[in-house]
């Protein structure tokens, strides 16, 4: 069986891995062989990833909601061919027709307050962007963020998160990015006091830490202090928004109006690069003051912009978010009820719409689950800031069948690495006795 | 999220998306108990009720056509009435047979895509929309271009009725734009279970060849026999108020009065009497020439009123004038005053005996309306019988009018908008629509050996009782465990998300927060 994708080819997948450890990423590549996961997605097309060997998973991953609309969105896929026709990245310091258009389309729908859009071309120079217009905004430089806080591994995002990623890189500056533990507003109440604090960067349920979600009144009360110690809240809204929630965005069904709203991900339903800003009005001065002040080529490309609009007005359509609320209920008490049948592994759902982790009982739990998944034909991924939980992910346009087909793949998936895990510990309990 | 990309026309892609959201909608409709079902159509037809005339109204503005309080009428009759009438046949519980040793559990359709004409714009929505409503199926309607405003503001109002009744979310919805290539996606799409398709041949045509499960009926012709035995007074009352109703839009209209010579003389004394006019040859010529010119009908005199139409043909009429009566001598099919007409033209043709009148009557149903309905004034069975055994229909009313006979209001067929032309008029359906055709059965069948013992299945539902929206909102699990599962009423879908109701749930889930807080 030989691979030919046109204008490149391999012999093998094992040829391919070959490569991509070569040329691309040893670490990336060997981490997945090992784990269990040796996915290399060759077709795509609605809620399906194809691996090179031809096996079908369903994507309960999405990139953390890049394909909430499916693999190749024939709407989106559809308005970027068609634009493809007339438009290209366009040119940055130009006022732009898509850009233009889309910000507009992004104003109208966020909530009251936000008014304007800068863009870049991926989460985390959005992120970047958010904390350059907090700081200018403020004339303050701190930004403060949560424990295990993923938010991009761009300049300054990166400080934002967990030191494994800074470090590397030589990049941690606690002394600018201070960490306080989630869920804690006293931690938080105690950053912010010195009133030096430009923003605090929230992401309205932590991704990459596998959705703890917030306590009830904890992001209110954070957007409290924020008011309070004169610091803007910038809500990450880059894996929760866009309809996941139930709500094109998730943090206002927590009532809260944030300074600035980073989206990216699923903007472009996944077919061009692309990311967003929003802006308050008391937070946009630097667009009026130097509106050079922040360039990116690609930033706001014509083709991502017509790739939004598609995206964004499928996301924010009745019927989407009908859907998604009946994709949220079918999917959670299906999840519940596999639950009930292993209590003592499966021992925690967290859940608001299509956003969902599932906790397990074993300090890698998610792991496990993750490979006998994969083994009945679903690709999620565990937290890498909790392998405990798996980030469980559904698709905002999932049909009731595969809804069903899901759950059902699910259970026994749980099932298995339930028993696996108690077979490596009776195994251990019976050599060490 | 299926379906061909690049080349779909505007509107496509989200049409077919309602049809998703009708699938979602359905499955969760089909769990719904009697009572919870029953719940729901009460309080949509108690919305329709009250909407009757105000969409009478509208309905005559937008199209046109019609006259208002007939619309209003009619419009009551299948809310109201359509409820009223089939209250006690219940599609939704199982049913035991112990005789047979069966169970028969209903299994809906599921999406119905409800195509709606625009001579009786509502009042089909809302028979379309009760059946499908009754039997636990999604629906969406696809309006008449010519009635849309007027149908997708009837059709929202019953899908809010619906939802505030408990009905899941998206089971009523309606096709804003409707266009060509629109319906025939929704048509062809795999997500449409069953396809009514009330409207003109090419629109029922299309439906049957769309590969998906369809029930469209054929165009009626209706033939009026007025026998010698008739009771004439009444019979030309009945005869000019069904003619006159709502401007003949029903398809059940009479179109041809075939009148025994013996009495004809004195029976159009009596149609005169009551508001007809009868055209001289001259006069009836020009009528024949504005109704059809170039010998086809003039869609726009559609529901015209006979003075609108007197007026066009140049022919003075009282001001009171109902019906115009076109004499002519022979049923041929280049008589275009033999085919069907929606509108107060009656045709009459006098023949020599009822077995003569039988036969023109055959002529009538030859020319169109296979399949469809007739009507006869007669005293005599045997004359009733004969014609019922010649004329090529399914229904034949016997001393009402057709208008309103045929469809079931007034006689004991079933009361509908939609009137089955069977095999024999190229229909799937040869009974008037009735709720129970849009669900099947599952049937559980033992064995017949008699040591198989049938057991007792009394008591047994399957079905679940509903309270609360549904699906209920999606508050974050650990707001539902802390509030014992209270959910947060989802509103505003079709809202477009407007700020107002985005608002209120957000004050909603605000209160509960502040409350789960304080306690
Ligand atoms: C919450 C959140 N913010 C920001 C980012 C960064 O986005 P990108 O990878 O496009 O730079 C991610 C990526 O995973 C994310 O999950």
């Amino acid at each position: 069986m030989s691979f030919d994708y046109g204008d490149f080819s391999f012999s093998s997948k094992a040829e391919m891995l070959e490569k991509s450890r070569d040329f691309w990423n040893p670490g990336k590549t060997d981490f997945w062989v090992e784990a269990g996961v040796p996915l290399v997605i060759d077709r795509r097309e609605g809620y399906y990833v194809y691996d090179m060997s031809g096996r079908r998973l369903l994507d309960v991953h999405l990139n953390g909601g890049t394909y909430n609309l499916g693999h190749r969105n024939p709407e989106v896929t559809a308005a970027v061919t068609a634009a493809m026709n007339h438009f290209d990245i366009g040119n940055h310091h130009f006022p732009s027709l898509a850009r233009t258009a889309l910000a507009e389309a992004l104003v109208t729908t966020a909530p009251e307050g936000l008014t304007k859009v800068v863009y870049g071309s991926g989460g985390g120079e959005a992120i970047d962007i958010a904390i350059k217009t907090a700081r200018h905004a403020t004339q303050k430089r701190k930004v403060v963020s949560i424990v295990k806080a993923y938010h991009g591994h761009t300049g300054l995002a990166v400080g934002t998160g967990d030191d494994r990623f800074s470090k590397l890189f030589l990049s941690d500056r606690p002394e600018e990015f201070p960490h306080v533990p989630f869920n804690d507003l006293d931690a938080m109440e105690q950053a912010l006091l010195g009133r030096d604090v430009a923003a605090v960067i929230m992401e309205t349920i932590p991704a990459t830490y596998g959705f703890p979600l917030p306590e009830p009144g904890y992001l209110e009360g954070v957007k409290r202090l924020c008011e309070r110690y004169d610091a803007l809240y910038i809500a990450d809204e880059v894996q929760t928004g866009l309809m996941r929630t139930g709500e094109l965005w998730a943090v206002t069904k927590h009532g809260i109006t944030p300074d600035i709203l980073v989206t990216g991900k699923g903007l472009s339903g996944g077919m061009y690069p692309i990311s967003a800003v929003l802006v308050s009005e008391r937070a946009a001065g630097w667009l009026t003051e130097d509106g050079f002040g922040h360039i990116s080529t690609f930033g706001g490309a014509e083709l991502g912009c017509i790739a939004g609009l598609k995206a964004l007005e499928v996301c924010n359509r009745p019927e989407t978010r009908s859907m998604v609320h009946y994709i949220s209920d079918l999917v959670g008490r299906g999840l519940r009820e596999v639950q009930a049948a292993y209590p003592d592994w499966f021992v925690g759902i967290r859940q608001n719409g299509v956003v969902m982790g599932l906790e397990f009982a074993h300090p890698e739990g998610a792991k496990y689950v993750m490979r006998h998944l994969y083994d009945n034909g679903v690709w999620a991924i565990f937290s890498t800031l909790d392998p405990r939980v798996l980030q469980f992910k559904p698709g905002i346009l999932m049909t009731p069948e595969l809804c069903e087909d899901l759950l059902d793949r699910a259970d026994v998936a749980i099932g298995r690495a339930w028993a696996e895990v108690r077979g490596a510990r009776g195994a251990r309990e019976r050599v060490s006795a | 999220m299926t379906g061909p990309g690049p080349e779909e026309a505007a509107g496509v892609p989200r049409a077919r998306q309602m049809l998703e959201r009708a699938r979602w909608a359905a499955r969760s409709f089909g769990r719904y108990d009697h009572d919870s079902v029953w719940r729901v159509v009460e309080a949509v037809a108690d919305v329709a009720e009250a909407k009757a005339q105000e969409y009478a109204e509208w309905a005559v503005r937008e199209t046109g056509f019609g006259v208002v309080e007939h619309k209003a009428v009619k419009n009551r009759l299948c809310s109201r009435g359509i409820v009223e009438a089939y209250r006690d046949e219940d599609l939704v519980s199982p049913r035991i047979d112990t005789s047979r040793k069966l169970v028969e559990v209903a299994r809906p359709a599921g999406v119905v895509l409800a195509l709606t004409p625009s001579t009786n714009p509502v009042s089909t929505v809302y028979v379309k929309v009760l059946f499908a409503l009754m039997t636990r199926n999604a629906v969406v309607v696809s309006p008449h271009p010519l009635a849309r405003q007027v149908c997708t503001d009837a059709a929202r109002a019953l899908a809010s009725a619906a939802e505030a009744a408990g009905a899941p979310c998206g089971v009523v919805q309606v096709v804003d734009e409707p266009s060509i290539p629109l319906i025939d996606a929704l048509m062809s799409d795999e997500r449409t279970d069953v396809i009514l398709a009330t409207g003109g041949v090419p629109v029922v045509r299309a439906a049957y060849s769309s590969g998906n499960p369809a029930i469209g009926v054929g165009p009626g012709n209706v033939p009026v026999l007025v026998d010698a035995t008739a009771d004439l007074r009444r019979a030309a009352e009945k005869l000019v108020t069904s003619k006159a109703f709502d401007n003949s839009v029903l398809c059940t209209n009479e179109s041809v009065l075939v009148v025994e010579d013996a009495v004809a003389d004195r029976f159009l004394r009596e149609l005169q009497r009551c508001g007809a006019h009868l055209l001289t040859p001259e006069e009836r010529d020009r009528v024949r020439e504005v109704l059809f010119p170039l010998a086809r009908f003039d869609t726009a005199l559609v529901g015209r009123s006979a003075v609108a139409i007197a007026e066009r043909a140049g022919v003075r009429v009282p001001p009171r004038t109902r019906v115009l009566l076109a004499p002519f001598d022979l049923v041929v099919d280049e008589e275009p005053l033999a085919r069907e007409k929606l509108c107060p033209v009656l045709g009459v043709v006098r023949v020599a005996s009822a077995a003569r009148g039988i036969r023109a009557a055959t002529a009538v149903l030859r020319i169109g309306g296979a399949g469809h309905s007739a009507v006869i004034h007669s005293s005599d069975p045997a004359t009733v019988m004969a014609y019922a055994a010649a004329v090529r229909v399914l229904r034949v009313v016997v001393n009402e009018g057709g208008s309103t006979g045929s469809a079931g209001f007034g006689t004991g067929l079933a009361p509908t908008m939609t009137i089955g032309t069977g095999f024999v008029g190229r229909s799937s359906l040869g009974e008037n629509l009735q709720p129970r055709h849009l669900v099947d059965w599952t049937r559980v069948a033992y064995s017949e050996d008699p040591s198989e013992v049938f057991p007792s299945f009394e008591g047994l539902q399957p079905w679940d009782s509903v309270a609360g929206p549904m699906p209920p909102y999606p508050v974050a699990s650990n707001l539902v465990t802390a509030a014992g599962a209270a959910p947060v009423p989802a509103a505003a879908y079709d809202d477009e998300g407007a700020p107002a109701l985005r608002d209120e749930i957000r004050r909603l889930i605000i209160e509960e927060l502040t409350s789960i807080v304080k306690g």
